[in-house]
């Protein structure tokens, strides 16, 4: 289970994260929906730990993997290298990472050959795979992915977010996604949070969103991205 | 160990080196500064005291000024060394008002030091015209000139400037002369032997003066101070040593007047001979003596390339061995970072000189100060690039590491080193490139490398053996520029190359 309470993170003068709180069951996926600079990237860091808040609590039971846009590969290391390294830092051995990362690999589907190249070397899906077998490696309770598709382009990102979905379900992870893409969030979420300003705007299913926005702005937000009417006849 | 304790541990290791550096050697050993005179005297002294054979001689010449030579003597890395009365009462007394032998004498017992009776010549600024003119003129002193206020002169830019140059003189003397011009000294030499002016200003014993055959003109009325030349040593060499002190009191005091220097001066000088050769020529002895090309410190260029390239390659495996941790501590916390930085700025801004100089009281002279001086010199691009290049890293995939949960040291050698790498690299170049050159200025206190060759021929006025120093120099720049680029594959990782390292 994952759960902040009225959690507060402000820089400066300005107010990043607005006494949000909230729970992800375990085994299931949030999404947390909202456009650049509405505070989910920075709740993300905030559950990590790579910043302190500035009031409120976060429960984590368990590790946590962590995807972000492009993989955040590092370039020195192979594909290999960069998946087992958290397994490095735990002193598996050379043995039981081998046999994990073939596992891994076939979840996400990367070819065995793809992993003795260098991240420059790998297409942008390619890589969000390897990113996403680092962040499973020591096989962590909880999964945080930050807009993990948004640099693709769109028949990887389509593929992946299939894909993706699939994996979350079948290892019942408890997963929080950040995105801004209205239909990922569609996609994946059972739950969807809508963040507007760092303040949690609405909380519930898809549906509950369209058909009973709280704010204008949520009808706003899902109207603005979704496709013209008379252009889903032609597909 | 923290870097921090790493660095004062070392201080006070390198602080202890210093005076066991002095203890170590028994032989007497003898220094000069770094121009002709100096040279051919300490050579002197050197066969003299070798022929005494009361204790092996150990010869440390050519070191730079006054302020390296006497530093070299007062720290006990030399026992004596050729000076002039007038320096010794301006810059090192610094009481002008002590001018006899035996005042001189009484002031220097309480430091420890002694002088021999003046050797007879005396190094201070004289006028000289040419022989002719003094014929037809009857010119003999100082004074004479007075009567004839149609002369013309040249002076070097600096005797025309300064209060104890012409401006003191020409009141002094009351001088009055038609026309007086500035000129860059080595040529005006020419100007009075072709006729162009009358009157030019010389060092009393210089070279040039047989060559050019020039009268110097008599100071009657004692205007320039005097600069005799004594030997200056440690008031124990005298006790340790006293055959050795008795001949040479014996024979060098009172025995090498002005126009015998300037004969010494001019045979290194004009006719290229060795040192060695021109002061054994002075001694007697013919078989030393006997001229052969004076080309052996050129030779020695085999030999001088190892010293060089050792003072770099050690000095540079110390920089890198302070300046990395260094830059990786400032990197970490910003407050110490910005205060070491900007200290080892401000050492970048000591001249190299007068940090070598700096060396002496603490390490002495000759090789291990240079070190020292040249390690602290290379840090700047060290510790700046290690911090440019660890600070500069994509936040992402620092956060990564922490995510991941990577100790310290996991984190510093599997991401952060490598992922900076090409960026320290590039500062440990430029720092092996610039050491390179600084290196020739070691051999201003004794520390060897091309130098030596730099020195010398700055000293004897001789091209060709400054190029022959700095060419090897430029060279070796170049190769270690080539060298690094062949490093660079090893040290920086494959998927790297090619990347650049943006600070510099």
């Amino acid at each position: 289970m994952l759960a902040l309470r009225d959690v507060t993170k402000t820089f400066g003068a300005r107010v990043a994260v607005d006494h949000v709180s909230l729970t992800v069951e375990r085994g299931s996926t949030r999404v947390l929906l909202g456009s650049s600079g509405s505070g989910k990237s920075t709740i993300l860091r905030l559950i990590l730990g790579l910043l302190r808040p500035d009031g409120g609590q976060i429960s984590v039971d368990g590790g946590m993997g962590y995807v972000v846009q492009e993989g955040a590969l590092y370039p020195h290391l192979t594909a290999r290298q960069n998946a087992t390294l958290p397994a490095r830092a735990e002193e598996w051995t050379a043995a039981r990472m081998a046999a994990r990362l073939d596992a891994l690999a076939k979840l996400v589907g990367l070819e065995p050959a793809l992993l003795d190249l260098y991240p420059g070397e790998l297409s942008g899906g390619q890589r969000q795979r390897v990113g996403l077998a680092r962040a499973l490696m020591l096989d962590p309770p909880v999964l945080l992915l930050d807009e993990p598709l948004g640099a693709l382009d769109p028949i990887s990102r389509a593929e992946l977010q299939t894909h993706l979905v699939g994996i979350f379900r079948e290892l019942g992870k408890t997963v929080l996604l950040v995105t801004h893409d209205v239909r990922e969030a569609f996609l994946f979420g059972s739950t969807i949070t809508l963040l507007n300003n760092g303040r949690v705007v609405q909380e519930g299913t898809f549906e509950d969103l369209a058909r009973r926005p709280a704010e204008p702005y949520v009808a706003e937000f899902l109207r603005a991205q979704a496709p013209p009417p008379n252009m889903t006849a032609y597909l | 160990m923290t870097p921090r304790r790493l660095a004062a541990l070392l201080a006070i290791a390198l602080a202890a080196l210093g005076p066991a550096a002095a203890w170590a050697a028994t032989p007497a050993r003898v220094g000069s500064k770094s121009f002709t005179e100096s040279y051919v005297v300490a050579e002197i002294v050197a066969q003299v005291a070798e022929q005494v054979g009361e204790a092996p001689m150990e010869r440390k010449l050519g070191l730079g000024g006054t302020g390296i030579a006497y530093g070299a003597l007062a720290s006990g890395e030399i026992d004596i060394y050729p000076e002039y009365t007038g320096t010794i009462s301006h810059a090192i007394l610094k009481d002008a008002s002590v001018t006899t032998v035996d005042a001189l004498r009484a002031r220097l017992r309480p430091l420890g030091l002694t002088i021999s009776d003046p050797l007879g010549f005396a190094n201070t600024y004289a006028l000289a015209v040419a022989r002719d003119t003094a014929a037809r003129l009857g010119l003999r002193t100082i004074s004479d000139l007075a009567r004839h206020p149609g002369l013309s002169a040249a002076f070097d830019a600096g005797f025309l400037e300064r209060d104890d140059g012409w401006p003191g003189l020409r009141r002094h003397y009351g001088l009055q002369l038609a026309r007086v011009i500035g000129m860059e000294h080595a040529l005006t030499y020419q100007a009075v032997a072709s006729g162009h002016v009358d009157v030019i200003d010389v060092f009393s014993t210089d070279g040039q003066l047989a060559r050019f055959d020039l009268v110097v003109l008599e100071d009657d009325r004692h205007f320039f101070p005097d600069y005799a030349a004594v030997l200056l040593a440690r008031a124990s060499l005298p006790e340790r040593l006293p055959r050795t002190w008795t001949a040479l009191q014996q024979r060098l005091a009172g025995r090498i007047d002005n126009a015998t220097m300037a004969r010494l001066n001019a045979e290194v000088e004009l006719d290229h001979r060795t040192f060695a050769q021109a002061a054994a020529a002075f001694l007697g002895d013919r078989e030393a003596a006997r001229p052969t090309r004076r080309r052996d410190l050129i030779g020695d260029v085999g030999k001088l390339t190892l010293e060089h390239l050792a003072l770099v390659a050690v000095s540079l495996v110390v920089a890198v061995a302070i300046g990395l941790p260094l830059g990786l501590l400032a990197a970490r916390h910003r407050v110490v970072g910005q205060v070491e930085l900007m200290g080892i700025g401000v050492l970048q801004t000591i001249p190299a000189l007068a940090l070598l100089a700096f060396m002496i009281p603490l390490f002495g002279i000759g090789k291990l100060p240079a070190l020292v001086a040249l390690s602290l010199y290379a840090l700047l691009p060290i510790v700046r690039n290690t911090y440019a290049g660890v600070t500069s890293l994509d936040r992402q995939l620092v956060d990564m590491a922490a995510v991941m949960r990577l100790g310290r040291w996991q984190r510093l050698a599997w991401i952060e080193l490598p992922l900076a790498s090409v960026t320290i690299m590039a500062g440990v170049k430029t720092a092996a490139v610039l050491t390179v050159g600084t290196a020739t200025l070691a051999a201003f206190i004794g520390g060897g490398g091309y130098g030596t060759l730099i020195v010398s021929g700055l000293a004897l006025n001789d091209v060709r053996m400054i190029l022959a120093g700095a060419i090897p120099a430029a060279l070796m720049a170049l190769a270690i520029h080539v060298a690094f680029e062949a490093l660079d594959r090893l040290v920086v990782p494959r998927p790297l190359h090619g990347a650049r390292g943006t600070a510099r």
